[in-house]
């Protein structure tokens, strides 16, 4: 919540200077959302974004692959080489509204194959380490709200990409509540006004959940599956509110498989875009200004393994959607998936850098300067972000 | 009370033998339980639990056969069209419930603290699968518990052979590609579980290892599965799937076979990069969110002298005055909720009232969502509306029947270091179970 959460550690001296820096840019006054989803544990985007016209991926996967477009269960086409999974119906018709913009072979710069590694370096949006993440960044650029904070997750830990020196937001719209007297947290928080851990984080988030609760009074979840879709119209309901935050985190599980994939993804993939379908209804106000980026922290082995699944790998796919953004086509530079053209002898080489992509939504959607992108994704310069992302 | 002014103070004050008692239950433990009796000697207390034989493992405790019958009854319930059994959900929450519930009442706090912290280290996560979930009990009471005071290398060697963990991260999948079994069917090495022993759980990402390590380490931990049927479920090692011929980690050569397998454990267990790695945590988790390089220093020289003497490790530890430190590490949710009911001393709810509490507070127990398993510093869990449900949660305890009075409660688990503000807090409530809450949700309470 506090800008001195990370730099608690780092003592003093350095929250200070990172509290300064949120402080002191105010950004023009925006209206745009953004969503970030998270599919941790690296999803297997040949899987997804099938390309069923390159004729070597049946010879590393034929026991993976779905029926071509046209046959029953099979791909959906994305412009006669590539298909969509059948399980993401919602983010097809997105496609074909041009809201849906695939992203095939693109990872960030980390080559680790860690999940953790792998996560965090994409959270954190650089080559080295940091101790904040870059929609933390992108929220300290913004105008301060005073109802809310600008970016949350729906979640009941908060994730790297949201730390650092912008307050943030955890949030589960399924906590239970007790029944106190007026006042009970109002002193709470004055016993903690002195702690400098705690302190300016426990008054902000009183506030805060005062400001939520008003928001999302009334929110219906009839007919809305539990965990992920429920936790997006929550999120959908705050980032609609004209007053309320404009960057959001969700994050989605199930990717990480090893063994038994074709099933597994289905399930997993079914569950996203039944989280798709709660944004696009429930963003309908807002939607020519969203935009969703959903991602990974990278690919899988092109070649099955020895149980039906894929092993870590490095490039994948990533989506952005909204009706911001410039959809209906697949963005890809494809390398191909002869011998000899993986990463490694092993991989989807990746041919785009995420943070191009994540730069050219932001730069345009937020009004960000270069130099603003650059303390966004710090040493990101030499990769340029890519035009053409968004309809305007 | 400036806490951050505590961080940096080193021992500008000596602690008098009370206080010293109550921060060991804090720091080392639970915190305190009721009144219980204070210890004469805080740091003799500690060093008795290190040798006190664990209870648990004197009778008997979860088992694989137990969790195999559950799989086989449900089974045959799909076979049959009978009706679906709970399948591995009761079992789980019934051993963790069970687990919760003797770290609020067990007289060895700091030797269950162990336990928690070594199952987070070696995380097999809940939402891993049907067995890393029905498995998590019998996981940590034979792979974890039995070894927390003994040598590091027999964790490792428990953890690496037990079916909770080789199915977790993948290695039952793993087949050696030149094994019969990889020959005749096409099938070849899953290296998840090789990579994360290597970054997690022994020489740590920063010891610089190569892809080639890892795929090295993953030929000498083929062959390692689990069987799941007949009187003796457990682990097994298939020679048929073991990728035959020596493989080279780190640039030591190991043979082929089981014996060369454990052999390789045995060594990356004792590599002075492990020795740094599990130094490194264990100073973070029982002294100071940033570890000073001197304590991690000490504890690494005594790994590297004992070769992995976990017990040794801790009595350095104890023996540090960084540790005496009082209130300098914020208490994880689980800790928490186990610290607010041993401060209660109230007969237990019925169910799975604490499990659901780790699910509601943020940190569902041996349910992380990586297998890197929890953080351990306060900015990894410090955060407006978390803290906002530790007080909501702390509420519905504090409305309990019997529930003490927050100035017994002040006494018994804080002594001298309950601040005026929290005192003054308390005393602005207007009912007694508000009261108990507000101390529950204190600066003090919250850390340890």
């Amino acid at each position: 919540m506090h800008p001195s959460r990370r730099g608690f550690l780092l003592g003093s001296t350095a929250a200070l200077t990172l509290g300064g820096a949120s402080l002191s840019v105010h950004a023009a006054e925006t209206d745009s959302r953004f969503v970030l989803i998270f599919l941790r544990g690296a999803l297997d985007g040949l899987s997804v974004v099938e390309p069923y016209g390159d004729a070597n991926l049946k010879l590393w996967r034929p026991n993976l692959l779905l029926p071509e477009p046209g046959k029953p269960k099979g791909l959906n086409d994305l412009g006669g080489f590539w298909g969509l999974h059948p399980a993401l119906k919602t983010m097809h018709a997105l496609y074909l509204a041009n809201d849906l913009l695939p992203i095939q072979a693109v990872a960030g710069p980390d080559r680790s194959r860690s999940h953790f590694q792998g996560q965090d370096m994409m959270e954190i949006g650089a080559e080295t380490r940091m101790t904040s993440g870059w929609l933390n960044r992108i929220a300290a650029l913004l105008p301060a709200n005073p109802n809310c904070d600008t970016a949350f997750t729906m979640a009941s830990t908060s994730p790297l990409i949201l730390h650092g020196p912008a307050p943030t937001t955890t949030w589960d719209p399924f906590h239970p509540r007790p029944h106190v007297s007026a006042g009970f947290y109002e002193n709470i928080v004055a016993m903690h006004a002195n702690d400098k851990l705690t302190g300016a984080d426990l008054a902000d988030g009183l506030r805060e959940r005062r400001y939520i609760d008003r928001v999302l009074a009334g929110t219906s979840y009839n007919g809305v599956a539990n965990g992920f879709p429920r936790l997006a119209r929550a999120a959908a309901r705050l980032l609609a509110a004209p007053d309320g935050p404009r960057l959001a985190e969700l994050e989605l599980g199930g990717w990480d498989t090893h063994s038994g994939q074709v099933p597994r993804l289905a399930d997993a993939l079914a569950t996203l875009d039944a989280g798709v379908a709660v944004l696009r209804a429930d963003l309908s106000d807002v939607w020519s200004k969203t935009a969703i980026l959903v991602l990974t922290e990278f690919g899988r082995t092109v070649r099955v393994n020895g149980a039906a699944g894929t092993d870590h790998g490095t490039g994948t796919v990533a989506f952005l959607m909204g009706g911001a953004v410039a959809g209906g086509r697949v963005l890809v530079d494809w390398p191909g998936l002869a011998q000899g053209q993986l990463f490694e002898d092993r991989d989807l080489q990746p041919t785009l850098d995420i943070r191009a992509v994540a730069k050219g939504v932001i730069g345009p959607h937020f009004r960000l300067s270069p130099d603003n992108l650059a303390t966004v994704f710090p040493g990101s310069e030499p990769v340029h972000a890519k035009s053409g992302l968004l309809k305007v | 009370m400036d806490f951050h002014a505590i961080e940096t103070t080193t021992s500008a004050t000596v602690p008098n033998m009370v206080d010293m008692a109550l921060h060991a239950f804090r720091r080392f433990g639970f915190g305190r339980r009721g009144t219980e009796p204070l210890p004469d000697d805080p740091r003799l207390w500690l060093k008795a639990q290190l040798r006190a034989p664990d209870p648990l493992l004197g009778r008997p405790g979860p088992s694989m056969r137990n969790t195999a019958l559950a799989a086989e009854r449900f089974a045959q319930a799909q076979k049959s069209g009978a009706p679906l059994p709970g399948g591995f959900a009761g079992l789980f929450a019934d051993e963790m419930t069970a687990s919760l519930q003797y770290a609020v009442s067990t007289d060895l706090p700091f030797r269950e603290r162990l336990v928690w912290f070594w199952a987070n280290h070696f995380t097999v996560s809940a939402r891993g699968g049907p067995w890393p979930f029905g498995l998590n009990g019998t996981y940590v009471f034979e792979a974890i518990r039995p070894h927390v005071t003994g040598r590091f290398a027999d964790m490792v060697k428990a953890v690496m052979r037990h079916p909770a963990m080789l199915d977790y991260l993948d290695d039952t999948h793993s087949v050696g590609p030149d094994s019969p079994v990889g020959l005749s069917q096409h099938r070849s090495i899953n290296e998840n579980l090789a990579r994360e022993s290597l970054e997690l759980h022994t020489i740590g990402i920063q010891s610089g290892y190569t892809q080639h390590d890892v795929t090295a380490y993953a030929a000498i931990l083929t062959g390692r599965q689990m069987n799941t049927e007949g009187d003796q479920p457990g682990f097994v090692f298939r020679a048929d799937m073991h990728e035959p011929g020596p493989q080279t980690v780190l640039g030591h050569s190991f043979p082929a076979g089981f014996a060369g397998s454990e052999d390789a454990l045995e060594w990356i267990a004792d590599h002075p990069a492990t020795h740094h790695h599990i130094a490194t945590q264990l100073v973070q988790h029982f002294v100071a969110d940033s570890p000073p390089p001197p304590c991690v220093a000490k504890v690494e020289t005594t790994l590297r002298d004992t070769h992995g003497d976990l017990t040794q490790a801790m009595l350095t530890i104890i023996d540090m005055d960084e540790a005496w430190q009082p209130l300098t590490k914020f208490r994880p949710p689980a800790e928490y909720i186990i610290a607010v009911q041993r401060a209660l001393d109230l007969p237990f709810e019925p169910g799975r009232a604490l499990l659901d509490a780790t699910d509601d507070l943020g940190q569902p127990f041996r349910n992380p969502l990586l297998p890197n398993g929890w953080p351990d510093t306060a900015a990894d869990w410090v955060a407006g509306e978390p803290l906002l449900k530790r007080a909501d949660w702390a509420m519905t305890q504090a409305s309990r029947p019997n529930a003490p009075s927050a100035e017994a409660v002040a006494a018994a688990t804080l002594g001298d270091s309950c601040s005026p503000s929290t005192r003054q807090a308390i005393a602005r409530c207007p009912t007694p179970a508000e009261a108990l809450a507000t101390l529950f949700a204190s600066p003090e309470f919250l850390r340890r």
